[in-house]
């Protein structure tokens, strides 16, 4: 055994340290590309955005280097143009209306047409079940403009749905589906199904099935059985489903463009419009700023479920 | 064979001249501890100081968590002690990053190369050292011989089985000639009788290579079957060092004793050179450092206690049958002494009928001359 | 086949609940019929998107022939190939650097950067992308595709970072431990070891990236200057006219080269068992 005084070792935790240290450098060396690129074009600006919801907007567009806080005022009141006083905006109020009420609707609706499917895929024999699923990838990972266009062609006044009611003689005029709420739930309904099924498909593909004979052994029907042992089972997909698919919608602005036109706007399209006719970019980004506060909101309160849900287990 | 391609190779990167440093030990650990924080702290390595000799076949043998691998792991340098310094051939080797350490590992689940064949795992380290390639090709090819995988050279390793992958990892290792071979538990995932076979196997690649083999296991049988040198772990420390004999017979400590072999464990006195047993019989002992005499714990193996029906005579201790276990080559007897200690005797199975009392019988207990240890704890 | 008697008759599943499979059939039919739709008509002889007139390729020919379309596909594609090369290397840094690690301090914030793009409304990053690089313009005059492709790069960075890191958690780190054991230097380990096995990761990541940039329209619409269409934002403004079956022909183009990216995602992520 060697005698302590010989240790000429390095000192304690020296070694320990020296690693971290370097180990930590290079981790953030590696991380520093991709941070740079998302603070310059992503999470920046979106700092700079809050300083131009403080600021006067100018004549032609952009801003006045004037602080103000009219911007946010202007989000939901508005100044009366013959005796200057304040009320609601009801414009405003309206397309925030619209853009909540067309999001709970479609995800109320893809959750209707989403857990029969993704039941269907996960209760397929393994071999078959890879197919089903790509089936309904593809149309997620396609262009999303394509998508809408399709459905737009589908329901124009000229398109296929008008023509085939008119030659079997349902209706003699077209019936009117562009341009209104109904066009753009039906449109976003169809584009975000996807994400409504996969969640929930891998809840389905999850479930232990013992269970559910567990219930029909316990004298449990078919539609209690589904109530009282399938549906909780099967509600962390179904929430990760429902936020996948309101988030976006609440930020929808192609589809709505597309199919709801001019008049119908949600809340992106009112965004948009105030960097374009309506000129006003601090009233834009304040407006930005309430979606992504909304956004964040509906996030939080999906961490919040799901850290619950997974304390319980 | 002699191993020739290893002399050939001579020593690898920045191996230390061997004549002068003959008496060197190959690795020497001075003081090293380790802790790892984190929710709560570890001792992982707890003041651990051991020199292995040149060409040893050492062995860590301890049970899981007992810091043997974190050992291993420090001398490969895939982790740094927070506490000591690391020795190798006299070299101190604490700041060497492990890419420049002569030491190879063999690891457990051997880590070979997926999208690499057979050869070009071997040749790996080779190539990394800079080697000419004949040479890389020459090395290859003995190496395969060595480990008698020749004709699984173009192979990939995940189209062999675990046993060939055992040999592919080995000779991955030993390869570039290191100074030190560190084994990793490598035969934990092998079934019994391939473990039995690789156990000669390593022995002989050990003796042909002349490399310094430091092996980790868990497996007390196996330590003891390969090793010149056992160290037994427990909770960060070194309990003792020794050769497989010393080891199974003169335990220092009871957790040694338990952990190696089976054991009984009697109370005595300890007096001068010699013990008074509890339940009866005096016996000379040689007394470890440290013990003070009065009231000692003994250890009894099962193989050095005879048992005979009938009352016990003088020095022998009296008790029951309680149990008469039948395993092949031998029969264990479970008796309850008249102290009221339980004790396991063990014999051989002879040809023809026992003479064995049976369950319920009242038996005499002798213990062979120098079968007691007196147990430092 | 097998023969019908000895077929067993289906007995009582758990698996199936009364109309289920009727509801996800119809809902495969929905997925498709509207993009079956589009792409039949793209072949329409004539000017209709709803009465077929015969088959004819009429409308590709024209959209190969027009000048705007052939300029807003290069320029989409030019975009989409810098702008995922960029972000898999970037991505691919950024995983090798978040996967495999204790808690280093900052792990936590790095990771939510990463994944910021994913969190905010696309149109909200827009219009902040709007107005900071319409300051940069003004200040600077300068108006190249440096924008979009930084854009681009930014968002397309959590896409290409996902499946790089899924690779990457499922490789064993003790081959590179293995590989410094033998003498590897660290830039060894990662050409000899690291790359080759994160390799189909760093391929899936480069397909999602790379369709991603080439479907954008919001971000695209918001950033570009002047005449720099590309084949989405090309597309919006079509619509606002007089739709021909040429939409329908450029769309069935874009279907078809997402389709086989994806496909070849799917093979290669398939791959990896």
């Amino acid at each position: 055994m060697t005698d302590a005084s010989l240790h000429t070792g390095p000192a304690a935790g020296e070694l320990e340290r020296e690693a971290e240290q370097a180990d930590n450098r290079s981790r953030w060396m590696l991380s520093t590309p991709a941070i740079v690129i998302i603070c310059l074009a992503a999470a920046g600006p979106l700092m700079v955005m809050v300083l131009y919801s403080f600021l006067t907007p100018g004549d032609y567009g952009n801003v006045k280097w004037e602080f103000s806080t009219q911007a946010w005022v202007n989000t939901i009141l508005q100044r009366d143009i013959f005796d200057d006083t304040l009320m609601w905006a009801d414009a405003h109020l309206s397309i925030f209306w619209r853009s909540l009420s067309l999001s709970l609707i479609t995800t109320v609706l893809t959750f209707v047409f989403g857990l029969p499917t993704a039941w269907f895929i996960a209760t397929q024999p393994p071999g078959k079940k890879e197919f089903w699923l790509f089936l309904v990838t593809v149309p997620f990972w396609s262009n999303l403009l394509v998508r809408t266009i399709a459905i737009q062609e589908l329901i124009r006044a000229e398109g296929v749905i008008n023509n085939t009611l008119k030659f079997l003689r349902i209706i003699d005029e077209p019936i009117q589906m562009m341009f209104t709420d109904f066009a753009i739930a039906f449109g976003m309904t169809y584009v975000y199904l996807p994400l409504m099924v996969l969640p929930i498909y891998a809840a389905v593909d999850k479930l232990d099935f013992r269970l559910v004979e567990a219930a029909h052994d316990l004298y449990a029907t078919r539609w209690r059985t589904f109530w009282r042992v399938i549906l909780p089972l099967v509600k962390p997909g179904i929430i990760a489903g429902s936020i996948l698919v309101f988030i976006p919608s609440l930020g929808a602005y192609v589809t709505p463009r597309v199919l709801g036109g001019g008049k119908n706007l949600m809340f992106g399209n009112l965004i948009e419009l105030q960097f374009g006719q309506g000129r006003n970019w601090p009233l834009g980004a304040a407006l930005s700023l309430m979606l992504m506060a909304a956004v964040m909101v509906a996030l939080i309160w999906y961490v919040r479920v799901t850290s619950r849900e997974r304390a319980d287990v | 064979m002699k191993m020739v391609a290893g002399q050939e190779l001579g020593t690898t990167g920045m191996a230390v001249n061997s004549d002068a440093v003959a008496e060197e030990p190959a690795v020497e650990a001075r003081r090293i501890s380790k802790i790892f924080q984190g929710e709560t702290e570890v001792r992982a390595l707890d003041d651990v100081s051991v020199s292995i000799r040149r060409n040893e076949f050492f062995t860590l043998l301890g049970p899981s968590g007992c810091g043997k691998t974190t050992l291993l792991r420090v001398i490969a340098g895939f982790e740094p002690p927070t506490m000591g310094a690391l020795y190798l051939a006299g070299t101190d080797i604490s700041r060497l990053p492990p890419n420049q350490r002569p030491v190879n590992t063999v690891f457990q689940n051997y880590a070979l190369f997926p999208h690499m064949s057979v050869a070009n795992n071997i040749a790996f380290g080779l190539e990394m050292l800079g080697k000419p390639k004949d040479e890389v090709r020459q090395t290859v090819d003995d190496m395969l011989r060595l480990v008698q995988m020749e004709a699984l050279k173009t192979r990939r390793t995940s189209e062999i089985s675990g046993g060939q992958q055992q040999r592919v990892a080995l000779a991955r290792a030993l390869a570039p000639h290191p100074e030190v071979l560190l084994l990793d538990e490598p035969l934990s995932a092998l079934d019994l009788k391939l473990r039995k076979e690789m156990q000669i196997e390593l022995k002989r690649l050990q003796n042909e290579t002349g490399i310094t083999f430091v092996f980790v296991t868990h497996d007390q049988e196996e330590a003891l079957t390969m090793s010149d040198r056992v160290a037994v772990m427990n909770a960060g420390k070194i309990l003792q060092i020794g050769s497989p004999q010393e080891i199974y017979q003169h335990p220092a400590e009871r957790f040694v004793a338990n952990f190696i072999g089976e054991s009984n464990f009697l109370d005595a006195t300890l007096s001068g050179g010699t013990v008074d047993l509890k339940a009866g019989g005096r016996y000379d002992v040689t007394v470890p450092e440290g013990v003070a005499e009065g009231s000692v714990s003994v250890l009894v193996r099962p193989e050095h206690a005879s048992v005979r029906s009938g009352p016990a005579g003088d020095g022998e201790m009296s008790g029951t049958i309680e149990t008469v276990v039948y395993s092949g080559e031998a029969t264990t007897l479970h008796l309850r002494l008249a102290t009221g200690e339980p004790l396991k005797a063990r014999s051989p199975n002879s040809p023809g009928e026992g003479t064995l009392p049976g369950q319920g019988e009242e038996a005499a207990v002798s213990i062979g001359a120098g079968a007691v240890t007196v147990l430092r704890d | 086949m097998s023969e019908p008697a000895v077929q067993p008759r289906r007995g009582y599943s758990v698996r199936t609940l009364p109309g289920f499979a009727v509801m996800a059939v119809f809902c495969f039919i929905a997925l498709y019929a509207p993009i079956i739709i589009l792409v039949v008509f793209s072949f329409n002889a004539g000017t209709s998107l709803a009465i077929w007139e015969g088959f004819s390729l009429r409308w590709y020919a024209q959209a190969a022939a027009n000048e705007a379309v052939q300029e807003a596909a290069v320029r989409s594609l030019i975009l989409a190939s810098i702008a995922a090369t960029v972000a898999t290397v970037a991505a691919t840094m950024a995983a090798l650097a978040t996967t495999r690690t204790r808690r280093f301090p900052g792990r936590t914030m790095i990771y939510a950067l990463i994944n910021q793009p994913l969190m905010v409304p696309e149109i909200v990053t827009a219009v902040a992308l709007l107005i900071v690089f319409a300051w940069i313009k003004v200040a600077t005059g300068h108006t190249s595709l440096i924008y979009l492709i930084t854009a681009h790069t930014a968002f397309c960075i959590p896409f290409a970072y996902l499946p790089i890191r899924a690779r990457l958690e499922t490789m064993d780190y003790t081959l590179e431990t293995a590989a410094r054991d033998l003498y590897a230097s660290p830039w060894n380990v990662f050409s000899r070891v690291t790359l080759p096995l994160m390799w189909p990761g760093i391929i899936a990541g480069y397909m999602l990236a790379f369709v991603i940039s080439l479907d954008d329209v919001v971000i695209t619409e918001f950033v570009k200057s002047a005449g720099q269409e590309t084949l989405p934002t090309f597309m919006l403004g079509q619509l606002r006219r007089v739709v021909t079956p040429e939409i329908n022909a450029i769309s069935t183009v874009i279907l078809a080269a997402g389709a086989i990216l994806v496909s070849l995602f799917f093979w290669l992520s398939r791959g990896r068992k």
